[in-house]
């Protein structure tokens, strides 16, 4: 379902420019005139101390929360006013810090929902036969994420590394053209970290991502570009070899506190 | 290429013309508004296998029904539950999988039963247009829908206890128009004598036919409800219910599916009007006014909002209620008696009527589990094979 042919054609340009950003919850700017571009298809990983503004850049760019001031333009086109479902069906996904399924329903209908939500019908009213394709992709987002096992099962019942599994999976349907990973290692093992890495460095090429990550590891391991967030304004962008040696970030993190 | 061509490349080409297949689950012990949902049913064979025995013997006691009871039972307990049920499963689709508690569904009936008395025929001729019955029928339905739209186009933006007093304000207002409006609604008065048609040549006024003509819609609502639940529809109502905000970003539009879960209710609460009116014979303010929108509320809760049977339980009891009650009280105590059970009901179960039932099930299984054991006495079963068997 994600042939590469279209998405080929529009890897070009910017997949998302901000401009002068800002989120305010009262005095408080949490992202305050952020401005920068990914281009289409590039990987790049956000990273600062906590409450740096991260995640709430993430909500603007979706449009969880409007934009207080500033415009989001998703593939050259301006979404600053467009709600959160419409950027969704544009091709932008998003995860969560904290797994946000539907618990009750079964891995298989969390999958469902998703290649429903970015499908045409989704006021159908009749239940989908065997050989509908929004069967055959919510099957092959299972395998994507390796949950074949416990696809019957409700999400309340999985292991967390398993809800991150369905929570990327989840990211994955339809055709995405950029998708914003919240910290999708958050509280995995070491094992499942790794696995976390094959599965972002499998995606096809022209599937651009952002990733929000405390483990510089797995982040400077999958991303092209870096950029470093300090109190809701952007403090630098680089590659990771620059990144990594950089003394100010360094400091950040050493000093700035993880905690 | 543009977003919106983007968007066409990467939807699903139309095959969803194919659409069929029953996944039908029977609802988990816990939250059951929202099973899980099994792989698909290929041929028809696998609806078969989910028919059970208590299905089939309500479905000929329900069908056997008034060949047993008198016709009391038959048109004032049966066919009233079943016009009432088929309203208030209007209530607990909304409530029970959109999440939505809205008083107006008794308004949206109401607007129903108004147009069946406005168009058709009744005992006040100079507003009665006395349109065919078919016609009449399908306006009411369509003015019912239209009306449940257009509440629920102005309470979705609510939730909880404003959902409740929006929809309690719209219904009351609906009340007093009814009320205050001579030229279209007859005031105070109302409209009498507005009867089923004959139609191929059964009087569908008379208790029998009124039965089955009822039975027939309230069994359709119920397989509906039932049916649509696990459809995509159904599944992106109850994500709805659930989290709003994530099913945004899965590209949903929370407020287009909630608007459209007041439409699907409205129908059913429509149809369910239409039958109440013909039932009663009669509609005035009184049948819309406050008493009645808090009435369905009952008999949803009552039977429980956690699967479609709920309503019709609700208001078989309400009925019954309605009927006997006065034989020990008052008819002015009517209320104290039904508020006494509807408040025992819900303390001792949160999921009405349908949770006591879930309840006694778990308890026989596990007294058949235990007798299985051994099958002797309860002091001769050793522990180690008394633990395994007591819980699971």
């Amino acid at each position: 379902m994600t042939d590469a042919s279209p998405a080929a054609q529009l890897a070009t340009g910017n997949a998302l420019e901000l401009e002068g950003v800002t989120r305010a919850f009262g005095a408080l700017r949490a992202i305050d005139d952020v401005s920068f571009a990914v281009a289409a298809g590039e990987r790049r990983a956000v990273i600062g101390a906590n409450g740096a503004g991260k995640t709430t850049l993430f909500n603007v760019i979706t449009g969880d929360f409007p934009a207080t001031a500033g415009r989001v333009r998703f593939f050259g086109e301006d979404v600053t006013a467009v709600p959160a479902y419409d950027r969704i069906r544009m091709g932008l996904r998003r995860t969560y810090q904290s797994s946000l399924l539907f618990r009750d329903l079964s891995v298989w209908d969390n999958l469902f929902l998703a290649v429903r939500g970015v499908a045409r019908g989704r006021f159908a009213f009749r239940r989908p036969r065997g050989s509908h394709p929004s069967r055959a992709a919510t099957e092959d987002l299972l395998e994507r994420v390796r949950l074949q096992a416990v696809a019957q099962r409700p999400v309340s019942s999985l292991s967390h590394g398993q809800q991150r599994q369905l929570e990327i999976g989840m990211a994955l349907a339809g055709a995405p053209r950029l998708i914003l990973f919240d910290e999708p290692a958050a509280g995995l093992s070491p094992a499942e970290r790794r696995e976390l890495v094959a599965l972002l460095s499998a995606l096809p090429t022209h599937m651009g991502f952002i990733l929000i990550e405390h483990d510089l590891d797995i982040a400077l391991r999958v991303v092209q570009q870096v950029t470093v967030m300090h109190n809701g304004r952007v403090l630098k962008h680089g590659t990771p070899q620059q990144i990594e040696s950089d003394a100010e970030v360094a400091a950040i993190y050493m000093g700035g506190g993880r905690h | 290429m543009s977003a919106a061509q983007w968007r066409k490349a990467m939807n699903f080409s139309a095959t969803s013309r194919h659409w069929a297949g029953g996944r039908v689950v029977p609802p988990p012990a816990g939250r059951a508004a929202t099973p899980a949902s099994t792989p698909p049913a290929i041929n028809g064979q696998r609806l078969w296998r989910h028919i059970g025995a208590r299905h089939v013997v309500v479905l000929a006691a329900v069908l056997l029904y008034p060949w047993i009871v008198p016709p009391f039972f038959t048109f004032q307990i049966g066919g009233q539950a079943l016009a009432l049920g088929l309203i208030a499963l209007s209530l607990t689709f909304l409530a029970g999988y959109g999440g939505m508690l809205s008083l107006a569904q008794m308004t949206v009936a109401g607007i129903a039963g108004y147009v069946v008395a406005i168009l058709g025929e009744s005992g006040t001729p100079q507003i009665s247009l006395g349109w065919p019955w078919w016609l009449v029928v399908l306006f009411a339905i369509a003015a019912g829908t239209a009306s449940a739209t257009f509440i629920g186009w102005l309470s979705v933006r609510t939730e909880g206890i404003y959902t409740i007093m929006i929809t309690l304000a719209i219904g009351v207002a609906f009340f007093y128009l009814a009320q205050q409006n001579y030229e279209i609604f007859n005031g105070f008065q109302g409209f009498q004598k507005v009867v089923p048609p004959v139609v191929l040549g059964v009087d569908w006024r008379s208790p029998v036919p009124y039965y089955y003509l009822v039975l027939f819609w309230a069994l359709c609502g119920y397989f509906f409800v039932k049916y649509l639940i696990r459809a995509p529809f159904g599944v992106a109502l109850q994500g709805v219910r659930d989290n709003a905000r994530r099913m945004s970003a899965l590209g949903f539009s929370p407020v287009a599916h909630r608007v459209a879960a007041y439409a699907v209710a409205g129908v059913i609460a429509s149809i369910g009007g239409v039958l109440l009116v013909w039932y009663n014979g009669l509609i005035s303010p009184g049948s819309v006014g406050t008493g009645w929108l808090i009435n369905i509320l009952i008999i949803a809760v009552l039977g429980g909002l956690r699967h479609p049977v709920g309503p019709f339980i609700g208001a078989v009891v309400f009925v019954l209620l309605q009927n006997f009650a006065i034989d020990l009280v008052d008819r002015e105590r009517f209320n104290l008696v039904i508020g006494l059970i509807f408040l025992v009901i819900v303390l001792f179960s949160p999921d009405g009527l349908l949770g006591w039932w879930a309840w006694l099930r778990e308890r026989a299984g596990r007294r058949l589990a235990r007798s299985a054991v051994g099958g002797k006495d309860w002091r001769s079963v050793g522990v180690q094979q008394a633990r395994p068997a007591g819980r699971s």
